[in-house]
């Protein structure tokens, strides 16, 4: 009995993935749905990219439908189509994305040069060709407009997060829902909430700190609940080890749960100062829209990004336009700067130095 | 030897106050804390009451007829000052049409989200999830004043091709009816762009609550042979349904308040109009911004109170949504 049988290592079978059968009927589908919706908008008045978007859509989904009601009956068909609908959705959903990106550098690299960076407005107008002036004032002033809402809006936004996971007092159920409230306001009504707290009775005339205040109202709650998230995955270890050692609760939230924290809070806030970045309606209430550099915030008419592109906008001519475009190009490329930035510090773990 | 022994150590320390009592810098601590964290509330009161004190001049002299007519002329007598006689706010035509884009967005914006969401919880693979999270959160961060122009310029050209092919064939349908044949910038065009505006927020809340469906149950369903749609709907939407619903709401109360892609793309007139294809409607918030410029003091008292009226509709309906999803997570099913 010395047959020594090479040992077998069975290969993992994968009864859930793909057959070449499998892929071949999907294209096959694929295939078919698409000679229907060439077929069908010929046949019919119907035209244009959507209609064949959109017929393959349907036809897809029903010969899916029948292929899997003959192959396995109705269950199976029934799932299938569903997958076909939700992975339909999420084309949907995802398209206006790419829609949207491929339409602001389209339209809005004509409109790039040096002199955006280094001019500004006050001696050009918008209908001016591309080449002549610049948006250097708006920069300078959307830098001032969030840094100052950040200064205000990231304290109290993090006071609130501690008090929801530090303090937790009797007020812990109300607050956590006003802040969501709170998420809600529209922008208008905070820009509106500042022209009649601080312009009417008191300065009478617009400057760049108001709108600094409207965009830390709509800022505070992005803060505070982000914080609040980050502040929650801290273990309790952590905290009742500080306690445990003689600190007071001050000094284990100051030393030990906020530079735990860290990069989170630092996430919160380029979350936050993202949300803001792009705000247009208070902008336009409290802020006016110079064209001169104006580097103070509490006096005088300051200029920003969502301005420059809602007046070169209204202003309607074609170099405006494009104006307009290279405009959103910049807030929109600041944007998924912040975004990016914040993505990657809060994929960090947690709790790591 | 033993006198070191019997001789006291010089100094005894005292013994230590074992308390629950918080020291004086926790006393301190504590109260910093609590004064940031009623910010919110502070806050949230003052916008109440500013507007409050600004609108309620107008809402007293126009009383009910504030919501219910849709009339809106600042007058002026013959002496270059304000006739409050003759001035009449109302604010019906801009609320209907709140509600009207506010309604359009959802019923596009949320089947296409929450088919988002099943899509990335239970069939997406882990590399094409994450790109698309990613992707879908990013667009919750992009400027409104964008979505207006993409609407403006992009979006317009392939919903007027839908809102023909709707009026052609349902205009049986009172509401896509066209009284005359101007489709371009209306309302169903302006509920199209907040339908991709809600997108990222009703997705990334649905997503969540579904990525909460017990896995025991998933399993059991499957083990019971169902397919993933079975097990979908035997698990998964039962119990996401109401926190759904939360998700829903809180995507018209984001709708409900949009002002500058609204006013970008709507031809905003003042009057009621359900046509939705048809070119005129408006909203609360983007009526606000188009009479702001050249109001008087007088008319721009009423709009505060037309802003204090939007605050409310959004305060309610953002509380109704919010007490709705986050009940749904604790609740036993």
């Amino acid at each position: 009995m010395s047959i020594i049988e090479k040992p077998v290592t069975p290969k993992p079978r994968k009864p859930w993935a793909a057959t070449p059968v499998d892929r071949a009927k999907t294209g096959g589908i694929v295939l078919a749905a698409l000679a229907v919706s060439f077929v069908f908008v010929a046949v019919t008045p119907m035209s244009g990219k959507l209609a064949y978007a959109a017929i393959f859509c349907l036809a897809y989904l029903v010969i899916d439908f029948v292929v899997s009601f003959v192959k396995a009956g109705r269950p199976a068909a029934v799932d299938s189509f569903f997958r076909g609908l939700v992975t339909t959705a999420i084309v949907i959903a995802v398209m206006p994305i790419v829609s949207i990106l491929v339409t602001v550098w389209v339209r809005g690299h004509k409109g790039l040069h040096w002199t955006l960076f280094t001019k500004d407005m006050h001696s050009n107008s918008f209908t001016d060709p591309i080449g002549q002036g610049g948006l250097l004032h708006a920069i300078i002033g959307t830098f001032l407009l969030v840094f100052f809402a950040m200064i205000i809006s990231v304290p109290i936004g993090i006071l609130t997060a501690l008090y929801l996971t530090e303090i937790r007092g009797k007020f812990t159920r109300p607050i956590e829902f006003l802040v969501q409230a709170m998420s809600g306001v529209p922008s208008i009504v905070a820009g509106l909430f500042i022209y009649a707290a601080i312009l009417i009775p008191f300065t009478k005339t617009v400057n760049g700190f108001q709108g600094s205040l409207a965009l830390a109202i709509l800022m505070i709650p992005t803060v505070a609940r982000t914080s609040q998230e980050v502040l929650k995955l801290i273990p309790s270890d952590l905290r009742e080890a500080g306690v445990a050692l003689g600190g007071t609760q001050w000094r284990s939230v100051a030393l030990v749960v906020v530079p735990a924290a860290r990069s989170g809070l630092i996430t919160a806030m380029i979350l936050g100062v993202a949300r803001v970045a792009g705000e247009t309606a208070p902008i336009l209430l409290l802020t006016g829209g110079s064209g001169t550099k104006n580097y103070n915030i509490f006096n005088g008419s300051l200029g920003s990004l969502p301005n420059y592109v809602w007046q070169a906008f209204a202003a309607g001519t074609p170099e405006s336009i494009a104006r307009a475009w290279a405009g959103i190009l910049v807030l929109l490329v600041i944007v998924v700067i912040l975004f990016t930035a914040a993505r990657i510090l809060g994929n960090r773990k947690v709790g790591k130095k | 030897m033993s006198s070191t022994l019997t001789q006291p150590p010089a100094t005894i320390p005292p013994k230590r106050e074992i308390t629950t009592k918080p020291r004086f810098s926790d006393k301190v601590f504590r109260g910093v804390v609590t004064t940031g964290g009623l910010s919110s509330l502070v806050i949230l009161g003052l916008i109440l009451i500013f507007l409050l004190f600004n609108g309620y001049n107008t809402l007293k002299t126009q009383g009910l007829h504030f919501l219910t007519t849709s009339n809106w002329s600042a007058a002026v007598n013959d002496a270059g000052q304000i006739d409050t006689k003759n001035s009449h706010f109302g604010i019906a035509a801009m609320l209907i049409g709140t509600m009207v884009v506010a309604v359009i967005a959802v019923v596009v914006g949320v089947p296409i989200s929450v088919g988002a969401a099943i899509y990335l919880t239970f069939y997406a693979p882990e590399a094409i999830k994450k790109i698309m999270v990613s992707a879908i959160d990013l667009m919750a961060a992009f400027p409104s004043v964008l979505f207006g122009l993409w609407g403006f310029f992009v979006l317009e050209a392939s919903s007027e091709y839908w809102a023909k092919l709707l009026n052609k064939f349902f205009s049986w349908i009172p509401i896509f009816k066209l009284p005359a044949p101007y489709v371009t910038r209306s309302p169903f065009i302006a509920g199209l762009v907040l339908a991709v505006m809600i997108i990222p927020i009703v997705t990334s809340i649905s997503r969540e609550i579904f990525s909460q469906t017990p896995l025991d149950r998933m399993q059991a369903a499957y083990a019971l042979g169902g397919t993933r749609f079975a097990m979908l709907r035997a698990v998964a939407f039962p119990y996401a349904r109401s926190g759904i619903v939360g998700g829903i709401m809180l995507g018209l109360g984001r709708a409900m308040g949009e002002t500058v892609a609204v006013y970008t793309v709507l031809n905003i007139v003042y009057q009621v109009n359900w046509h939705i294809l048809f070119s005129a409607g408006g909203n609360v918030a983007s009526m606000i911004l188009l009479k702001f410029g050249e109001a008087s003091p007088y008319e721009i008292k009423a709009l505060m109170a037309a802003g204090l009226v939007l605050f409310i509709l959004t305060l309610i309906v953002n509380s109704l949504a919010n007490l709705i999803v986050s009940r749904t997570g604790k609740s036993g099913r």
